[in-house]
């Protein structure tokens, strides 16, 4: 009664392999972490003394404020957002033909030498009503303008761009010559 | 030709692969549990604004959030927008108490580049991220990261 049993094939196993590498590269691929990005910013410290006001020429100022209908209004004039990143290159770009534009402080920094920085601030005023969304809005131009600068003195002064720049040192002599100088006014409400 | 056939007959016997799948599958699941993510579930709408101008959080560790957003279950909780910290909603007052709490955990030469990351729905009004901008001010958490989508 020796009946041949029937072997059943093997089944390839081989791209199996395959197949598990196709799914690791796979995991490899897609848990990338999302690499947590924004726009950072220094609060200033509490005031001590909330009733003395630092006084700062109407000249170093650039007033940006937005309403609670997220209209945007700069130096007491209503603009757009779209202009808004032109008008603060405008203001911060040191020009020291303008009588109107902000004063101009000489300063020596590291690798650049003798610089004219601006002595502009921007002042961001907001309302409790604004939306966050046009707050960053607004935050990313004023970014932009800054960054702006910083590139064109990266440029001038070490030919190389802002974003490339791996030496610590230069980019700090960068960001001393373009300081961000945007100041949060206390909360208080804007019609 | 003989030579060459008699050469050709002594194969080294080919390794077996049969232990690959084994190994490939052993690194998935390395993988898999070594990144999951260790986030907090958010119970609030998470939906952040837009923005070019974007730079890394550099060292994750030393970086503490901040969630605020319309609640997820609005039936429940309704649409008024909340704080979330850790895994809970909170309100403005456990802000402080939430960050002396995140430099304890912290070794103490970390502590000051400690980096509050605010992650805020779009929607939310200015008001209560000042709120929250004042309680961090109150309580020397200078460094701040208004949490982005990066656009063009």
């Amino acid at each position: 009664m020796a009946r041949k049993k029937k072997k059943v094939p093997e089944i390839n196993a081989s791209s199996m392999a395959d197949i598990s590498f196709l799914l690791l590269i796979f995991f490899l691929v897609t848990t990338t972490m999302d690499t947590d990005s924004g726009i950072t910013r220094r609060l200033p410290p509490p005031v001590e003394n909330p009733d003395m006001d630092v006084k700062v020429k109407e000249r170093n100022i650039l007033n940006v404020m937005i309403n609670k209908y997220d209209k945007l209004m700069v130096n007491g004039k209503p603009c757009d957002i779209s202009e808004l990143k032109d008008k603060t290159k405008v203001f911060i770009t040191p020009n020291p033909n303008d009588e109107k534009s902000p004063e101009i402080e000489m300063k020596d920094i590291e690798f650049i030498g003798s610089f004219m920085t601006n002595k502009g601030v921007v002042s961001l005023k907001n309302d409790r009503g604004t939306s966050y969304q046009m707050y960053i809005a607004v935050q990313n131009e004023l970014a932009k303008a800054f960054n702006e600068l910083r590139e064109e003195v990266a440029w001038r002064y070490f030919q190389q761009h802002y974003a490339d720049m791996t030496d610590k040192d230069k980019i700090d002599a960068v960001n001393k010559a373009v300081p961000v100088r945007v100041s949060e006014a206390e909360p208080e409400e804007i019609k | 030709m003989a030579k060459f056939r008699k050469k050709g007959g002594k194969e080294v016997p080919a390794i077996s692969t049969g232990s690959m799948p084994d190994i490939i599958f052993m690194l998935i699941f390395f993988f898999m549990v070594t990144t999951s993510m260790r986030e907090t579930t958010l119970k609030v709408k998470m939906r952040l604004p837009e923005a070019t101008e974007v730079q890394k959080l550099e060292k994750k560790s030393l970086v503490s959030f901040i969630y605020i957003g319309p609640p997820t279950n609005a039936k429940l909780y309704g649409t008024e927008s909340r704080i979330q910290l850790n895994d809970q909603y909170a309100r403005i007052d456990d802000i402080i108490p939430f960050i002396e709490q995140e430099r304890l955990d912290r070794a103490e030469a970390d502590r000051p580049l400690l980096t509050t990351s605010l992650k805020i729905h779009e929607e939310v009004r200015m008001g209560l991220v000042t709120d929250v901008k004042q309680e961090l001010r109150k309580c020397g958490a200078f460094r701040i990261n208004y949490s982005v989508r990066k656009g063009e």
